[in-house]
């Protein structure tokens, strides 16, 4: 048996920097968010012609007022992501890019994908992806609170805010965008992390039906034992999933994989180290669950 | 757990073949002739443009009040009460009125079956809602005012954009409504939108008015600019024809000057009024005005009354037909902004169709790899009901002609990931319950039974999840939520049905075998 249960304060302490260095750069940094939830206008661009590349396209874009204009390259040689502002939703913008373009580097060039949410759209978008989250959570909150006692949801919870955060926090350390396919990953990381705590909370429950002179440190650790293989092969035939979307899967599922990656690996970790330490220093016992059972 | 009737076997049997067979429809061209069902693309697999249109109801606003206010002026002259100072500011009518009849014109505006105030009877709220300021009373839009002005003028402006799509003739266009003030166009194959764009973002409010630089015109007169900016010219407010009496328009070639043109026939109606007015007209400038702006003002030569004529103006082909399509389809009740667009060229559907499938074959067969190393025989089990899971997903995702979007795939493969985790569980549980049995049939049983409520909660989490998303969601997410969603259930289904069906009949040959699972 592996001796999980050492670590509990370890891990406590360390969970608890990287929330608070996650919260530090939401605050202070914030999230990189895409054309969905800011605004703007996105193109994707396929050339084969070599006279195309990063920095002429930003010129030939510059020429135009187009306002903050970023051009990176998107997955291959060929492809091209340009994203700007389009501050004042002009209509035909387009048409005057693509004419304008036309002028420099002849008819060689596709345009792939064209992408434009307006100011008012995006702050809808953004105050539903807000909305979805929160709902998801306090949904999770209600269903847990139903199956079992206070203490486990408050573990759950905990677990499943730690898991959010710090994934957001990494989103926003690396800079990589925030798009609506990444509120679809933050949600099925809600449900995934949520899936991983029942599951272990489960065993603990019945365990301590089973065990009334095993305190709640040792228990948790039998449990987490008892359930570890499970909990192993799941992660890893769910990152095996993963891995192939974020490999194969094209250029536009490699945020949503990633975050969906992270999200597994926190999910993982914190239906250990921190579902359990709730449970333990909220000092769980058998009473706790016979006085329940009574109700 | 473990006991199957022979019944439920072939229950079972036929539920999966039904839904394979559903599934294989897909692959078959031309259709199955018995179930003519196929999973629709989503517009970012297929290729496709998603316009998000909203209406700007300002000018709808202003021309119905408008209207209330002339309808008011001759409402209470009938009645015998005069009203003063009739105007319309800020979306608000104010007028005065002689102290004595002040009462009496209230009770008129806030009588439950007022004329002159309609609803009441319906919405339990007036259209207008009226103020007394002192010595004016001011009327403006009541709540159900706006709602009612927002969804009629959006049922208008709903007919007139699917007309004006379905001349252009794309194929299977959907258009929605969306809010009360919000149209929903997608338009599937469709890789470049500029020309549907453009045609949707004119009003083609058409109108024919004389030329008048005479300030004596009784209905006024105002400046407008010509098409082209070259010039303008005043004219008047009186309206002799428009848009409305158009029963049909053409490009035409004009055999005399060479040029393009847009040939119209009028209404009867319509043509005897223009019959009259130019009879009556010969010599002066008929302007033919379009959104605000002068098209061209010809001289009128001759009366016009065969009811047909044309409108010139240095069109090309191509804007002659663009014209012709919009005064055929009819004006737009407001102007539409596009204040959403998405676009996808069919080559990237193409490449994330491919890109979507590799990865869905290697998540696949890697983690039935990872399964028979870590199970052996029970991993093979669990490999074939993960097939059968996923045919009976894609299955029911043809039944109901779902709509598999690129994060639905995305779905898909991550339900192929976590649809083993309920074999999982179960076989992780019946390794502890051999620890202390050494029957492996009520090993097996208990197994099955003890797994059950974490198995429950577990999908009951991702099914919140997933629901959550399929409501707030919109297009490519939702189909993420949908895919994820009946992936649960196919998950369930065959996780105890057919897994468990295999795991029997391989428990009840080997009852005797010792540690039979590993």
């Amino acid at each position: 048996m592996i001796k999980f249960n050492k670590f509990y304060t370890q891990f406590n302490i360390v969970s608890l920097i990287l929330v608070i260095v996650s919260l530090v750069f939401l605050t202070f940094k914030g999230l990189n968010f895409g054309i969905d939830f800011k605004g703007g206008t996105l193109i994707e661009l396929r050339s084969t012609d070599d006279k195309i590349n990063v920095s002429s396209l930003r010129d030939n874009l510059n020429q135009i007022d187009l306002g903050d204009v970023s051009v990176k390259k998107f997955g291959n040689d060929q492809d091209y992501l340009i994203k700007f502002e389009n501050k004042d939703n002009k209509k035909d913008i387009i048409d005057e890019i693509k004419s304008n373009l036309d002028k420099s580097f002849g008819n060689n060039f596709d345009f792939r994908r064209v992408e434009n949410v307006g100011p008012k759209v995006s702050a809808e978008l953004l105050r539903s992806g807000i909305i979805a989250i929160s709902v998801s959570l306090a949904i999770m909150l209600i269903y847990i609170w139903i199956r079992f006692e206070w203490q486990f949801s408050l573990g759950a919870i905990v677990a499943l805010f730690h898991d959010v955060i710090i994934t957001l926090g990494l989103f926003s350390l690396l800079n990589l965008e925030i798009n609506l396919s990444i509120i679809a990953a933050v949600l099925t990381i809600v449900g995934y992390s949520m899936n991983d705590t029942v599951v272990i909370f489960d065993r603990v429950r019945e365990n301590l039906k089973k065990y009334s002179d095993i305190k709640i440190y040792e228990l948790t650790n039998i449990s987490i034992n008892e359930t570890l293989s499970r909990t192993l092969i799941t992660s890893v035939t769910t990152l095996l999933a993963l891995f192939s979307i974020f490999f194969f899967g094209g250029e536009i599922l490699k945020g949503f994989s990633l975050a969906m990656i992270f999200g597994v690996v926190f999910g993982t970790y914190s239906s250990i180290y921190i579902a359990n330490t709730i449970l333990v220093r909220l000092n769980v016992s058998q009473k706790t669950i016979l006085k329940e059972d009574k109700d | 757990m473990l006991y199957f009737s022979k019944l439920r076997i072939i229950f079972i049997s036929i539920i999966c073949l039904f839904f394979i067979i559903i599934a294989s429809n897909n692959l078959l061209t031309p259709n199955n002739k018995f179930i003519d069902k196929k999973i629709n693309l989503g517009l970012d697999l297929q290729g496709g443009s998603y316009l998000l249109l909203e209406i700007d109801n300002s000018p709808v606003i202003e021309q119905k009040l408008q209207n209330i206010s002339t309808l008011i002026r001759t409402y209470f002259k009938e009645k015998g009460i005069r009203i003063g100072n009739l105007n319309l500011t800020n979306n608000k009518i104010r007028f005065s009125v002689n102290e004595e009849f002040k009462q009496k014109v209230i009770d008129e505006f806030q009588n439950e079956n007022s004329d002159i105030n309609p609803y009441y009877p319906r919405f339990k709220s007036h259209q207008l809602n009226i103020t007394d300021k002192g010595n004016q009373l001011e009327l403006n839009f009541s709540k159900q005012g706006i709602v009612e002005l927002k969804t009629s003028s959006q049922d208008q402006a709903l007919e007139i954009v699917r007309r004006r799509i379905d001349e252009i003739g794309t194929n299977e266009p959907n258009i929605l409504k969306r809010g009360n003030d919000r149209i929903l166009v997608e338009l599937p194959g469709l890789d470049d939108p500029m020309r549907i764009k453009s045609l949707l973002g004119k009003t083609a409010n058409l109108t024919f008015r004389f030329v008048s630089n005479d300030d004596q015109d009784s209905f006024g007169v105002e400046k407008i600019q010509y098409e082209d900016g070259s010039n303008e010219d005043f004219v008047s407010k009186r309206i002799i024809l428009s848009g409305d009496n158009l029963l049909d328009a053409q490009p035409r070639m004009n055999n005399q000057t060479n040029e393009t043109v847009v040939s119209f026939t009028l209404d009867r109606v319509g043509a005897k009024r223009f019959g009259k007015a130019t009879s009556s007209n010969i010599g002066r400038q008929l302007a033919i005005i379009l959104d605000g702006k002068i098209i061209s003002a010809p001289v009128i030569r001759d009366t016009i009354a065969s009811g047909s004529g044309q409108i010139s103006g240095g069109f090309t082909f191509q804007s002659a037909t663009d014209l012709a399509l919009l005064l055929r389809s009819g004006a737009l009740p407001a102007p539409l902004n596009i204040i959403e667009e998405r676009t996808v060229g069919p080559d990237l559907g193409q490449d994330s169709i491919d890109a979507g499938m590799i990865a869905l074959a290697i998540g696949f067969i890697l983690v039935i790899i990872y399964m028979f190393i870590k199970y052996k025989i029970f991993g093979l089990i669990t490999n074939i009901t993960l097939v059968a899971n996923l045919l009976i997903l894609i299955g029911i995702l043809t039944l109901f002609e779902a709509t598999l979007t690129l994060p639905g795939i995305a779905g898909i493969i991550l339900t192929v990931g976590m649809a083993v985790d309920a074999n999982v569980l179960i076989f992780e549980r019946i390794k502890e319950e051999l620890k202390n049995e050494k029957n492996n049939i009520i090993a097996f049983d208990s197994g099955y039974t003890k797994s059950r409520t974490a198995i429950l909660d577990a999908n009951i989490t991702t099914l919140l999840a997933a629901t959550i998303l399929f409501f707030m969601g919109s297009g490519p997410i939702k189909g993420f939520s949908v895919t994820l969603g009946v992936g649960i259930f196919t998950t369930l289904f065959s996780v105890y049905f057919i897994a468990r069906l295999f795991t029997a009949i391989y428990v009840s040959k080997n009852r005797d075998k010792e540690a039979l699972i590993l």
